[in-house]
């Protein structure tokens, strides 16, 4: 199963629902990994939806391309990384009509990076349908060299960029679509306890 | 009055110091002894005179050196000001309001001579004297909001108010008790504020948006919050933290005195005329523990504040570690004597700390 129930959490962490077709004059789904699965279970209910819909897909590793292409959406693009696929979705949300409706599933960091780009499209973030699947790695920003670490599964971790040790916050800055890294051995320089995965 | 500006460092040599005037004004933020967090808002009509409450924006012996520490901040990193693009307009308007609060709160320091749009600012302390349209960005030297508050002491955050919510869509913050601006702004007043514990818990912080939403032009109001900082250093932010948190691990017995500060933040809560957003200053005065215990009562009253403040505060204040070192050095400043109620150290009439016999 690719559900996870998050624990309750600070007053900045995003929650995610379930998404649900809303009624609309077209629709935009953007899933990675497991999101997949979200994408079906929503078409599986409301399969009319298809004939208005476009699909951007990214597998990171994972095989739900051809059943969501049997979904038979009038568009469908798969990328290799949320990177390659960014300036396609800002071209379709650039056409963007009234009456659109969006779906994002998958990571938090497809979700909050998806979410980004759609609020400065214009859209009011409470407005976009989310859904957490697969994994629980977090986007993290380093808030001292402010470079990003992406799919950070473990507690604390090193950043990707300046090297220091960080421990994960659930801060989280829907600006930067990414949670908090913060030095975790500041005050003892070298005093890093073993890491742990995230929610183990 | 004439202020004399001292030539100090918040930073390396620490040279910063208060005078005997500083510590006799110092806002001490508790007023019974103990301490819980509140929503504790007051009008910010004038005050007691020669406190820090007297004046809309409180200038102080630290004026000069603070801005040339902020100065340093901003070149090392310019994120410490932003602003989102529908945030200029209230930029405008918090310039005018401390222009117009500066000129007449301390004419001897600080001038403004206007001319319909043609504005003549003079700061004396800081040697500027420059001409500008009123409203016109190209005619500054930075964006309305950055100029003019790298002229005036304390953290801005200019909050925009809409959806019954205020968001924190521009400031300038470099002498911050730990928080990131460049990770906070866009957020709304529930999400920067989620990382702080038991108060979302205890309701204060939908009854304070509440209160700061109906906020009126002409109507300021304030409150204090505090915490603890090793050194008196400004600059406590998180994206710095790598290289000050160790300095924490620098307190001794010997030295606590000195080295420990409790930090104060003077919070102000202005409406702007034009753009209808809040601006929320956060000013920041340090004083040494050695200069709090020279007030009886404010020593008295400190110790049993630190001794009895619940773990996840002192945790979250980021003074678990030395808490026990803290006491030990305000115990001796602790005859156990009673305290008068409220913050005024109440000099003339509480008891001198008696000799301890144990």
């Amino acid at each position: 199963m690719s559900t996870f129930n998050f624990p309750e959490s600070i007053r900045s962490r995003p929650v995610y629902g379930t998404l649900q077709a809303q009624v609309g004059k077209s629709h935009l789904m953007i899933a990675d990994a497991h999101g997949a699965e979200a994408v079906l279970e929503m078409a599986a209910k409301e399969p009319a939806m298809m004939a208005q819909s476009h699909i951007i897909y990214i597998p990171k590793g994972m095989q739900f391309g051809l059943q969501i292409q049997a979904l038979k959406p009038a568009q469908y693009y798969e990328g290799p990384s949320y990177a390659a696929a960014v300036s396609r979705i800002k071209r379709v949300l650039s056409d963007a009509a009234m009456g659109l409706q969006i779906y994002l599933s998958g990571t938090e960091g497809l979700i909050g990076q998806a979410q980004y780009e759609v609020m400065q499209a214009g859209f009011d973030y409470t407005a976009i349908q989310t859904e957490h699947r697969g994994s629980v790695a977090r986007r993290m920003q380093c808030v001292h060299c402010k470079g990003i670490t992406e799919d950070v599964m473990i507690d604390p971790f090193q950043c990707s960029h300046c090297g220091l040790n960080l421990f994960v916050r659930d801060h989280y800055s829907r600006r930067l679509a990414a949670f908090q890294g913060v030095c975790i051995d500041a005050e003892e320089p070298g005093n890093v306890p073993p890491s742990v995965e995230l929610y183990s | 009055m004439n202020i004399q500006f001292n030539d100090e460092t918040f930073r390396d040599d620490y040279s910063f110091k208060n005078s005997q005037r500083a510590i006799d004004r110092f806002p001490f933020p508790f007023h019974e002894d103990s301490y819980m967090y509140s929503v504790n808002m007051e009008q910010h009509q004038g005050g007691p005179v020669d406190s820090v409450y007297e004046k809309r924006f409180d200038v102080d012996e630290h004026y000069v050196s603070e801005m040339r520490d902020r100065e340093m901040v901003l070149a090392d990193d310019p994120l410490r000001c932003q602003s989102l693009p529908h945030m200029t307009l209230a930029g405008w308007d918090l310039l005018e309001l401390i222009m117009v609060s500066k000129s007449e709160d301390y004419p001897e320091l600080f001038e403004l001579h206007r001319d319909g749009a043609n504005w003549h600012w003079i700061n004396k302390p800081l040697g500027i004297n420059d001409r500008f349209v009123f409203m016109d960005d190209t005619t500054l030297p930075y964006g309305p909001m950055e100029y003019i508050t790298r002229q005036t002491q304390g953290d801005f955050c200019v909050l925009d108010q809409r959806e019954e919510n205020l968001w924190m869509d521009a400031g300038i913050v470099t002498t911050q008790a730990d928080w990131s601006l460049d990770f906070d702004i866009g957020m709304n007043f529930f999400e920067w504020h989620a990382p702080v514990p038991l108060a979302h818990e205890k309701g204060i912080f939908k009854r304070a948006l509440k209160f700061l939403l109906n906020i009126q032009q002409g109507a300021p109001a304030r409150r204090l919050n505090w915490t603890m900082t090793v050194n008196p250093l400004l600059d406590t932010s998180p994206e710095n933290y790598h290289k000050w948190g160790v300095q924490k691990m620098s307190v001794t017995p010997q030295n606590l005195g000195e080295k420990q500060y409790l930090r104060v933040e003077l919070q102000t809560f202005f409406r702007l005329p034009r753009s209808n957003a809040l601006v929320f200053p956060i000013r920041c005065y340090l004083m040494s523990f050695k200069d709090i215990v020279s007030k009886a009562k404010w020593g008295r009253r400190l110790h049993r504040v630190v001794r009895d403040i619940p773990e996840e505060l002192a945790t979250y204040k980021g003074f678990i570690d030395n808490r026990p070192m803290m006491l030990d050095f305000l115990s001796r400043y602790d005859d156990g004597l009673a305290t008068s109620f409220g913050v005024w150290p109440d000099s003339d009439t509480e008891p001198a700390l008696s000799e301890r016999t144990t």
